[in-house]
């Protein structure tokens, strides 16, 4: 099973659309993915669309947390977005509030997130260079 | 209580779980579950098969279509793994023996109307799951 799901870089961004209904292997080979890239692209922030999940249990759920801990480790920000309500509403219900975790309704309030995060962090840096 | 209709899918690999949740989904839309009881039977599903494969090494899940008093949708996970040894510890949200996070057992009861586990030790375990319309 060599099937991968793609990553995208756009800008200073990675981008992420989970298309497929992941099976365990899959979803651990995202989470090494996404952080190899963080590392060798220097990202500062990583959008992951979940709109076509139709479920999201506890492994998966691990899986985004993971994802958003390793990233900010290194430097970048993390942003869930797209969940259903049906699989908000069983999420909660399963006991999984997904602390640590940035989500956002769409991409486009993704991106927004993310940008704004981007540069208050460059006004910070500019801030304490001068 | 009627059984409608039966079937079993094995459960020994990965993509199993994958074949179960997507089995339970056309199931459980073929009975006019609403959209949120579909995720939560499919996500109880999943949690499930997880657990039949890592926990009890490999089983099967038996699907049944019940009619009567009303519709329902009854998972029946069994193993011959090592069993579990403490039934209400294992219930814990946050109790866990394998890398996960413990919200398995629990988190599937909290998403279905019934639910049963029966486990000897040794012997393997059986896990029933049912969710009404």
């Amino acid at each position: 099973m060599d099937e991968k799901i793609p990553i995208l870089r756009m800008g200073e961004f990675l981008l992420v659309t989970i298309q497929v209904d992941m099976h365990d292997r899959l979803a651990m080979t995202l989470q090494d993915d996404l952080t190899n890239r963080i590392s060798k692209t220097g990202a500062k922030g990583v959008l992951i669309d979940i709109s076509s999940l139709e479920i999201v249990d506890s492994f998966i759920g691990r899986m985004l947390a993971n994802i958003a801990s390793m990233s900010r480790v290194l430097d970048a920000d993390t942003v869930v977005v797209g969940m259903q309500p049906a699989v908000a509403i069983t999420l909660v219900e399963l006991g999984m509030s997904l602390p640590g975790v940035r989500t956002a309704l769409n991409v486009d309030a993704g991106m927004a997130l993310l940008r704004k995060s981007l540069e208050a962090n460059e006004e910070a840096e500019y801030g304490r260079r001068f | 209580m009627a059984v409608v209709s039966r079937e079993t899918l094995p459960l020994v690999s990965e993509p199993d779980i994958v074949g179960a949740r997507r089995r339970v989904r056309e199931l459980s839309a073929q009975l006019g579950f609403s959209l949120v009881d579909q995720t939560k039977v499919v996500t109880a599903a999943s949690e499930l098969a997880r657990n039949t494969l890592i926990h009890g090494r490999g089983g099967a899940v038996e699907l049944c279509l019940l009619n009567g008093p009303r519709l329902g949708l009854r998972l029946t996970f069994e193993d011959k793994g090592p069993g579990i040894p403490d039934i209400a510890m294992a219930l814990r949200d946050g109790f866990t023996t394998g890398s996960g996070l413990g919200l398995g057992l629990g988190g599937a009861k909290r998403l279905v109307n019934e639910f049963e586990v029966i486990s000897k030790p040794g012997e393997g375990t059986k896990i029933i799951a049912t969710r009404w319309k």
